[in-house]
C-alpha cells in the first residue's frame, strides 16, 4: 500500500515537474511508536490507521495533494536508544518529513532531541512528560493532546473540589511516575486537600499492590491515587477492588487512564473512578461520527492517542498547505499560534511560545456496566477545564523559547 | 507491631505463587536437569486456559482449576516428547535457547489471539469480597489461594519423599540405567514429571487469574523472581524451593511496607549472599550437577 503509494508519488512528480517545493518522495508522515509491546493496544497499528486516514482524507479533499502523502510506521520498542537511532533513520534515510506518536516519555525525549539536530519536525502525541515543552522544549519539538500537568491539576483540582480532600498516593518509580505524583500533590495541595502520608514509591514494573492497600486501609483516605499506567494500573485496580477499598469509602483517583485500560478489566471495576482526559470517542456528536469511520476500517474504537494522531497528522499536513512546502521552518511558522477546531480539539492552539497544543479537556468518571449504552460506552462527563486553564500557564513554563 | 504482622501475613500471599511455581521447576529440574525457562509461560497459559474456557464456554473458575491445570499439564507432556527430550544429551546452553525460546512463542502466540492489553477475571461469587480475620480484613480469594497453595506442596512433598510413586522417581533421578534393570519405563516417568511440573504452574496461573491482570507479559515478570528463588532454596530440592518461597514473599512483603524501592532488590541480595556463602542454596545437596 505505501510502496505503491510512493510510487504514485514518483510518478506524479516526474510527470508535474513543478511540485518541487515537495522534499524527495512527497510528503512523508513517520510514526516512532510501540508496535507490539505494552503500549501497542494504546498506540500501535491503530494508530498507524489513524495516521493513514489523515493522510487519505486529507488528500480527497486536497485534489492538488493527491498521491503525494504517505505514511510509514516504525517500531521504537519502548526503548529510548532505539527510538533515537530510530528517528535519525527516518529522517535522513527514510525521508520522512515529520515524526508523530512516540507513547513513552522515555523515547518522546530521545526523538526530541534528534529532531532539533535533524531540524525536522516531531509532534509528540502519545508521551505525557510535561518536560516536552518545559526544560526539554526545541523549536522543532510539539506537545499535542495531553501531558502530565494537564491530568495532575485536572484530577487533582477535580476531586479535591468535589471534597476529596485527605489522599494518599503512589506512583511508579521512574520519570513519568515522579513527576505526575509531584504535580498531582501540587494540585491537591493547592486546592486545600492534603496528604494523610508520603507518597510513597512503587518498583516499576510491578504487579502486587496489596502492601499499599493495606496501608491504605489503616489510613483510610477519601482517595487513593494511583499514577500507574497501563498494565501496572490494571493490576493496581484489581486489587483495589479485591481489598473491597471503595466499600470503606476510599476512592479512586487515576493518574493516566486510557481506554484499554478500562477494557482490560471490565468498566464495573473502575465504577466511579476519576480521571482526566483529552478526549473520549463518544464526547461529542463529531467525535462520535469519526470514532464509527474508524472502527469500522480497525475493528476497534479509537483510544485517545489514536485520535491525537489523527488530528496532528491533519493539522501538519494542512500546514504544509498554508506553507506550500515541506520545509520543516516554513511549515514550523505556520504550525506556531495557529488556532482551529476539529472533532479532537475544542478551542484548539499551538502555543507559539513553548509549541504545547492545547485543548478543552474533560474531567471523566467511569460509569457502571449497567449505565453503557453499547461496548466501550465507559465515561461520563463531570466537568470541562477550558484550554486555557487545562494547561501549564506560559507564566510558569521553563520553556527557554517561552521567557 | 500489627502493621508488620499484616504485612507477613500478605507475604504468604505472593509466596504462594513463588512456592508453586518453583516447587515445579525443582520437581522438573530434579528429574531431568533440565532448568525450564518456559515455565513463566506456562503459568501463563493456566491462566488464560481459565479465562478462555470461561469465555468461550461459560466454564467458571471452579472447574477451571480442575481443567486449566490438566490441559496445561498436557501441554508439556507434548512439549517434552517433541521437544525437551531432545536437550538431554547436549550442553546446558540448548536447554536456556530451546526453552526460552519456547517462552517467546507460547507469549507471542497469545498474543496474536487475545492482544497485549489484559482480560478480566472475576474470582468466584463464594470466594468475592473480604473476610475479617480480626487484625485484618483480607480478600476471601487471597486466603484461599494460599490454602491450596500450602495443600499441594504438601501433597506433592509427602508422594516424592514418602510414596512409592515417590520411590519410583526418587530412584530415576539417582540412577537411570539400574532403574531401567527393575524393569521401570524410566522415559516414561519423564515426560509424566515434566507434564506435573507443567500442571503445577498452570495451577499458579489459574489461581492468580482473579488477583493479578491477565495478559501475555504476566508470566515473564513473575519468573525472574521465581528463579531467584529456586537458586536460594536449592536447585532440585523441594523442601527447599517451598519454605524459600514463601519465605521470600514474606521478605518482599515486609520491603515493601518498611522501604518500598528496595523490596524488589532484597530477593536478589539475598540470592548474591547465599551464591557466595552456600552455592548450593539453602537446601540444596552437594550433588547438584
Amino acid at each position: 500500500m505505501t510502496t505503491m503509494r510512493s510510487a504514485a508519488a514518483l510518478v506524479l512528480l516526474a510527470a508535474s515537474g513543478a511540485s518541487a517545493q515537495y522534499s524527495a518522495g512527497g510528503i512523508k508522515v513517520g510514526l516512532l511508536t510501540d508496535m507490539n509491546g505494552v503500549y501497542s493496544a494504546i498506540s500501535g497499528a491503530g494508530s498507524l490507521k489513524a495516521a493513514e486516514m489523515a493522510a487519505d482524507d486529507f488528500m480527497k479533499t486536497n485534489k492538488d495533494f493527491a498521491g503525494k502523502i504517505s505514511v510509514v510506521a516504525v517500531d521504537h520498542q519502548n526503548k529510548a536508544d532505539i527510538a533515537s537511532n530510530k528517528a535519525s533513520e527516518m529522517y535522513d534515510r527514510m525521508d520522512v518529513d515529520a515524526i508523530f506518536d512516540t507513547v513513552n516519555s522515555a523515547c518522546a525525549l530521545a526523538t526530541s532531541a534528534v529532531a532539533a539536530s535533524k531540524k525536522k519536525v516531531f509532534i509528540n502525541t502519545g508521551a505525557g512528560t510535561s518536560e516536552l515543552t518545559n526544560e526539554k522544549c526545541n523549536k522543532y519539538t510539539f506537545h499535542y493532546a495531553y501531558d502530565n500537568y494537564m491530568l495532575a491539576s485536572g484530577t487533582g483540582t477535580a476531586i479535591t473540589k468535589r471534597g476529596g480532600k485527605t489522599w494518599y498516593m503512589i506512583y511508579p518509580n521512574y520519570a513519568f511516575g515522579q513527576n505526575l505524583e509531584r504535580q498531582m500533590r501540587a494540585a491537591v495541595e493547592k486546592n486545600g486537600g492534603k496528604l494523610v502520608a508520603p507518597s510513597e514509591a512503587t518498583p516499576f514494573p510491578n504487579t502486587d499492590f496489596s502492601s499499599y492497600l493495606l496501608k491504605a486501609q489503616s489510613l483510610k483516605p477519601q482517595v487513593f491515587g494511583t499514577m500507574q499506567a497501563g498494565a501496572d494500573l490494571v493490576n493496581v485496580v484489581k486489587q483495589y477492588n479485591e481489598f473491597g477499598l471503595k466499600k470503606q469509602n476510599i476512592g479512586l483517583a487515576i493518574g493516566l487512564l486510557f481506554e484499554s485500560d478500562v477494557a482490560a478489566l471490565g468498566q464495573d471495576a473502575y465504577q466511579g473512578a476519576i480521571a482526566t482526559v483529552p478526549w473520549f470517542w463518544n464526547v461529542d456528536d463529531k467525535a462520535t461520527q469519526w470514532s464509527r469511520k474508524f472502527e469500522k476500517a480497525f475493528g476497534k474504537k479509537p483510544t485517545f492517542d489514536q485520535a491525537a494522531v489523527y488530528s496532528a497528522v491533519t493539522q501538519y499536513l494542512d500546514a504544509i498547505k498554508r506553507a506550500k512546502t515541506d520545509d520543516a521552518d516554513k511549515v514550523i511558522a505556520q504550525l506556531e499560534g495557529h488556532k482551529f477546531n476539529d472533532f479532537f480539539a475544542h478551542n484548539g492552539e499551538i502555543r507559539k511560545q513553548d509549541h504545547r497544543g492545547i485543548l478543552d479537556v474533560y474531567q471523566v468518571q467511569v460509569k457502571p456496566k449497567s449505565e453503557a449504552k453499547e461496548d466501550g460506552d465507559y465515561y461520563k462527563e463531570i466537568a470541562k477545564t477550558p484550554a486555557a486553564d487545562a494547561f501549564t500557564p506560559l507564566s510558569e513554563s521553563k520553556c527557554k523559547m517561552a521567557q | 507491631m500489627t502493621l508488620l504482622l499484616i504485612q507477613i501475613f500478605n507475604g504468604l500471599v505472593n509466596g504462594a505463587f513463588y512456592a508453586l511455581l518453583s516447587l515445579g521447576l525443582a520437581v522438573i529440574f530434579g528429574m531431568l536437569r533440565i532448568v525450564n525457562f518456559a515455565h513463566g509461560a506456562l503459568y501463563m497459559l493456566g491462566a488464560f486456559t481459565a479465562y478462555a474456557i470461561g469465555e468461550r464456554f461459560g466454564i467458571g473458575f471452579w472447574p477451571s482449576l480442575l481443567i486449566a491445570p490438566i490441559a496445561v499439564g498436557i501441554f508439556g507432556v507434548i512439549l517434552e516428547r517433541l521437544l525437551i527430550r531432545r536437550l538431554y544429551d547436549l550442553p546446558a546452553s540448548y536447554n536456556l535457547l530451546l526453552t526460552f525460546g519456547l517462552t517467546l512463542l507460547i507469549q507471542d502466540g497469545v498474543r496474536l489471539i487475545y492482544g497485549i492489553s489484559g482480560q478480566p477475571y472475576a474470582p468466584p461469587a463464594q470466594l468475592a469480597g473480604a473476610t475479617n480475620l480480626g487484625f485484618i480484613v483480607f480478600p476471601t480469594f487471597r486466603l484461599f489461594a494460599i490454602i491450596v497453595s500450602v495443600v499441594v506442596c504438601v501433597l506433592t512433598w509427602f508422594v516424592i519423599e514418602r510414596t512409592r510413586v515417590g520411590a519410583v522417581v526418587r530412584a530415576c533421578t539417582e540412577n537411570p540405567t539400574i532403574t531401567r534393570a527393575f524393569g521401570i519405563d524410566v522415559s516414561l516417568w519423564i515426560t509424566a514429571v515434566f507434564g506435573f511440573g507443567a500442571a503445577l504452574a498452570g495451577l499458579a496461573g489459574v489461581l492468580a487469574a482473579p488477583i493479578y491482570s491477565v495478559d501475555p507479559l504476566m508470566g515473564s515478570e513473575l519468573i525472574i523472581t521465581t528463579f531467584a528463588v529456586v537458586v536460594i532454596g536449592g536447585l532440585g530440592s523441594i523442601l527447599g524451593s517451598v519454605v524459600t518461597g514463601y519465605a521470600v514473599g514474606v521478605l518482599v512483603a515486609i520491603g515493601s511496607a518498611l522501604y518500598p524501592p528496595i523490596a524488589n532488590t532484597l530477593i536478589f541480595i539475598l540470592m548474591a549472599l547465599v551464591l557466595l556463602l552456600r552455592p548450593t542454596g539453602l537446601f540444596g545437596l552437594q550433588e547438584a550437577r
